[in-house]
């Protein structure tokens, strides 16, 4: 089988517009989350969420460098963020500039949870006050969760498989581990692979605060919201973002002496069967996706130091994961340590599983693992797991796990190791 | 320059993400200002909420450039 290793990351995210930025923000331990400033959401029971932050600002993203001016009118931000994380990530990787025969084997599959949310909602209103005459002529392709995937590959020529994912808050995840097995399977030596999401809007907010997920105790203090494994934990709060990785096969890098951050060694899926938004009482999902990661990886558990847990916040989803983690590492929980960056940067849904695959990636990198913030009184069975609260633990970190699971019941496990 | 020409540009230079310079008369909106035929139906949209009228499909597939948006606005008004 081919190897995949990961050449080039991209981000935008609530803590910074790059890569860089949102990494030094993390481990800083600093917050994305604010009361929302995107609409007015005094009325609304959750009025906080993790947004990304405009030009000017400490934790500042700007469009421009990387979205044509056009395309950022006539289309949603979930697919902007896309085209600027997948931009980053191409230059990061020194592949912004491929030969034809290059190109024709470097393909995207970039996916997202729910796509153009704010523009169905806002063109939806166009329609019932002007009439349909007056809906854009951009709505379909500007809302599509496929157009990240699409835009990224005519702006670069990208002529290989073009595929997007959409397995709610485990797309991110999913889409790296189907792009890596599309490297593995030869049908592409390139791919960029991840997730982007933007939801922070009206219906979104209304319809997320209904299905009782986002934290609504803490409208007056944001930061300290989002809380997993605390036992005033109360639900995620909502972020957005991209985050997007070059895959590679790894001979095809070793080639052109790309700098290697991973390789891609363990990929795990599963579904829980059970119901649409509550997981499995017995975290049975979540356990077998990573125990499929595990086998494929032919590591050992004691060679696993970090895990980013899906850890979203909520009540019930950060005890069956925590359970499930337990149950797996074993005798092993002593030396490795799990924290969740939703914490400093909200849920970014559909964006999720590949920023956090890249906080994964830099932890190896630079031998430190990011904090949960606000675990201020872990949960009972948070016992004898190392869940770096508060602050960044600089630690040994020669292969991490990642985990992300969705609405649907959906669940993806992802382990890298340093090479 | 007349004042339909002046919300003309404007409405194009905002809605093609175009320098205004380029925004001659003579430009035609997809050889010279990058425009596709969605982007065209989006002006012609643009156009009718600014200028309060009705431009039908024939008309509008008959605008090519900015002289001939101009021309026509200034017709039925």
């Amino acid at each position: 089988m081919r190897r995949v290793v990961v050449t080039g990351l991209g981000m935008v995210s609530p803590l910074g517009g790059n890569v860089e930025t949102s990494w030094k923000n993390i481990i800083a331990s600093k917050s994305g989350a604010a009361t929302i400033a995107r609409f007015d959401a005094s009325e609304y029971k959750c009025r906080i969420a993790c947004e990304v932050k405009p030009v000017g600002h400490e934790y500042g993203y700007d469009a421009s460098l990387d979205v044509d001016h056009k395309i950022q009118r006539q289309v949603d931000p979930f697919i902007v963020y896309g085209i600027s994380a997948a931009s980053e990530a191409l230059r990061d990787a020194g592949l912004d500039n491929m030969s034809e025969e290059e190109r024709l084997r470097a393909g995207c599959s970039i996916g997202s949870g729910i796509g153009g949310l704010p523009g169905i909602e806002s063109e939806s209103q166009v329609l019932a006050t002007k009439g349909p005459s007056r809906v854009s002529p951009h709505f379909v392709h500007g809302r599509l969760i496929n157009l990240i995937s699409g835009q990224v590959s005519i702006k670069y020529g990208l002529m290989g498989p073009n595929h997007a994912v959409v397995t709610a808050c485990s797309t991110g995840a999913h889409s790296i581990g189907d792009a890596a097995r599309m490297i593995a399977m030869d049908d592409a030596d390139v791919m960029l692979a991840g997730g982007a999401e933007s939801a922070i809007c009206p219906i979104g907010i209304a319809g997320f605060a209904q299905a009782r997920a986002l934290s609504t105790n803490f409208n007056d203090t944001p930061e300290k919201a989002s809380r997993p494994y605390d036992v005033n934990r109360d639900g995620f709060v909502m972020g957005e973002g991209a985050g997007v990785v070059v895959l590679e096969e790894y001979e095809h890098a070793k080639k052109r002496g790309a700098k290697i951050y991973a390789e891609v060694i363990g990929y795990g899926l599963s579904g829980d069967a059970y119901h649409v938004t509550a997981p499995h009482p017995e975290g049975s999902g979540g356990f077998r996706s990573m125990q499929m990661a595990l086998k494929k990886s032919g590591l050992s558990l004691e060679d696993i130091d970090y895990v980013n847990a899906h850890g979203t916040s909520t009540p019930l989803g950060d005890e069956l994961e925590l359970g499930a983690v337990k149950r797996l590492f074993g005798d092993n929980l002593s030396t490795m340590s799990m924290s969740s960056t939703k914490s400093a940067i909200g849920h970014l849904l559909g964006g999720a599983g590949a920023v956090e695959s890249i906080f994964c990636i830099l932890a190896m990198r630079d031998q430190i693992v990011p904090p949960t913030l606000n675990l201020d009184e872990p949960s009972e069975s948070c016992k004898g797991v190392d869940l770096v609260p508060h602050v960044a633990k600089e630690r040994k970190v020669r292969a991490v796990l990642n985990n992300s699971f969705g609405f649907g019941g959906t669940n993806a496990s992802l382990i890298m190791k340093a090479i | 320059m007349s004042e339909t020409a002046d919300r003309v540009k404007k409405i194009v230079v905002e809605h093609l993400g175009v320098e205004a310079e380029k925004v001659t008369e003579d430009a035609s909106f997809i050889d010279d200002l990058g425009a596709d035929s969605l982007d065209i139906v989006e002006l012609v949209m643009a156009f009718e909420e600014e200028f309060g009228v009705e431009i039908p499909d024939d008309a509008a597939e008959k605008i090519a450039t900015v002289k001939d948006a101009i021309d026509y606005i200034d017709s039925k008004q």
